[in-house]
């Protein structure tokens, strides 16, 4: 018997081109035991949900440097919700001002981190979120 | 309305609900597969193989892009399942041959679902073939699937494809790899990939030799300064031979992509010809439900023999008492059912 294993798609979408931390944070999950798919770099919301959807993730990473954040989040919890993916959750991880963090939280975003987050604390957040509704909802 | 319904409808989102619980081995995946399975058998099944780094996911997104823009004809329906591995340690896995297939993104033509071998060493993962005969169901015409790529037994797809492609990349091994048992055996198409690179022409003669070596047919050569003719090979006369085809590519620059294309329909062709399309699609359920009969039987045996029984003989074991084999007959003859009726 195979057990349920968390997948996780880690993002990175628009333009800027620094993965570093989406590697760290794509390896931390594996090594927790998550099947972590991970996209490469500069993808479209489109590319993103439509990913999300034929891998049918239980969690969206989404790594944004660029300051975009504001309008690639948005778009993407649109389209999951489109999709019939309102369930996922979504982090958002990079340089996200503080003021924005609210603002993400508001919009569905289940949580944000910044530089020096520990992936630990990820790692935990992740469990919480796919297995703790799952259990809530059983 | 079902499930297996809606994966029959083409609703992309229960197919990929469906191909996770296959995954997880649920007995709702098992009950859709039940309601799908009837449907399955049409889809023809390429099995991408070869060393990690020769460019098989790369290889995967031009050929599934060719089948969705074909130069004539109707454009093809493609699903593309890639098989990563698993840790050992932590069960966890990257899974990055999507990074490779961003041209296909924003086609509903296209379904590429990622795979972690969870364990299994064959280069698929145990549920491949279940995954494949879902995608099969919901309409695909051309199902590529891509293996973990790590060894050189990496046989299994062989028995899951129509069509095995063998990627090769130049500069990865000398003439005696490519005689070597075991992969290239497989191969129904070898592809020489990078074909751009130094060294292609070597790594095409080697395999070229190779193949001369095991599909020989009559032919002239010349042998210390003497033409001699050498006899063919001992085969049946009435079969037509398929004689793998060596195709040079170029997957970064999309090169070569009509000649794989012309090749693979060729191989489609000689096994409807032969019968062989059949053959495979048996040996193939042969194979499925042997490995599930193995499973089944090894889960059954294991609730039989208590726990104890078992630890007492591996303890043997470790201590060098007992030899493995004999811990085998041991463990066997303790599930021996015990004649009704007499006192234990």
């Amino acid at each position: 018997m195979t057990e349920r294993r968390i997948r996780v798609l880690i993002a990175k979408p628009g333009l800027d081109g620094h993965d570093r931390g989406a590697k760290v944070v794509a390896r931390a999950l594996r090594d927790a035991g998550m099947e972590v798919i991970y996209t490469g770099l500069r993808q479209t919301p489109e590319m993103i949900a439509e990913a999300a959807l034929q891998e049918d993730v239980d969690v969206v990473g989404l790594s944004i440097l660029s300051g975009a954040h504001m309008a690639l989040v948005p778009r993407v919890l649109e389209l999951l919700k489109q999709n019939g993916q309102e369930h996922v959750r979504v982090f958002v991880g990079g340089i996200i001002p503080d003021e924005d963090v609210p603002r993400l939280l508001e919009m569905g975003v289940y949580a944000v981190y910044g530089p020096g987050t520990l992936t630990d604390d990820i790692v935990g957040d992740i469990r919480k979120a796919v297995l703790g509704a799952e259990t809530a909802g059983a | 309305m079902s499930i297996a319904e809606d994966v029959l409808a083409g609703r992309r989102y229960a197919l990929s609900r469906v191909l996770t619980w296959i995954e997880n081995d649920t007995a709702e995946g098992q009950e859709a597969l039940r309601a799908l399975f009837p449907h399955t058998g049409r889809a023809h099944l390429i099995g991408v193989t070869g060393a990690p780094g020769t460019g098989k996911s790369s290889l995967v997104n031009r050929m599934a892009y060719y089948y969705r823009h074909p130069p004539e004809g109707e454009p093809r329906r493609v699903a593309v399942v890639a098989v990563d591995p698993s840790s050992p340690f932590t069960g966890g896995a990257i899974l990055g041959d999507r990074i490779r297939m961003r041209d296909l993104a924003g086609d509903s033509g296209v379904f590429i679902r990622s795979m972690a071998s969870r364990g299994a060493l064959g280069g698929l993962a145990r549920t491949t073939a279940g995954v494949v005969q879902a995608l099969d169901a919901a309409g695909f015409d051309l199902i590529f699937i891509e293996t973990v790529g790590a060894g050189q037994a990496e046989v299994d797809i062989a028995r899951l494809a129509h069509t095995t492609l063998v990627v090769e990349a130049p500069g990865l091994g000398d003439d005696v790899q490519a005689i070597k048992a075991g992969i290239l055996e497989i191969a129904d198409i070898l592809v020489v990939n990078k074909a751009d690179r130094p060294g292609a022409m070597a790594t095409l003669r080697a395999l070229t030799e190779m193949l001369k070596l095991a599909h020989p047919s009559q032919e002239t050569i010349m042998h210390h300064g003497q033409r001699m003719t050498a006899a063919a090979g001992v085969r049946k006369a009435d079969a037509p031979l398929w004689v793998p085809p060596v195709v040079k590519t170029v997957a970064l620059n999309n090169e070569g992509m009509d000649d794989l294309a012309a090749a693979i329909a060729r191989h489609r062709a000689h096994l409807e010809a032969t019968g062989e399309w059949q053959v495979r699609d048996r040996v193939r359920l042969q194979t499925e439900l042997e490995n599930m009969l193995q499973e089944a039987l090894m889960q059954h045996w294991r609730s039989r023999v208590p726990e104890g029984t078992y630890r007492r003989i591996l303890e043997a074991v470790f201590t060098r008492r007992l030899a493995p084999a004999d811990a085998v007959a041991q463990l066997l003859a303790a599930d021996a059912p015990r004649p009704k009726n007499l006192p234990t």
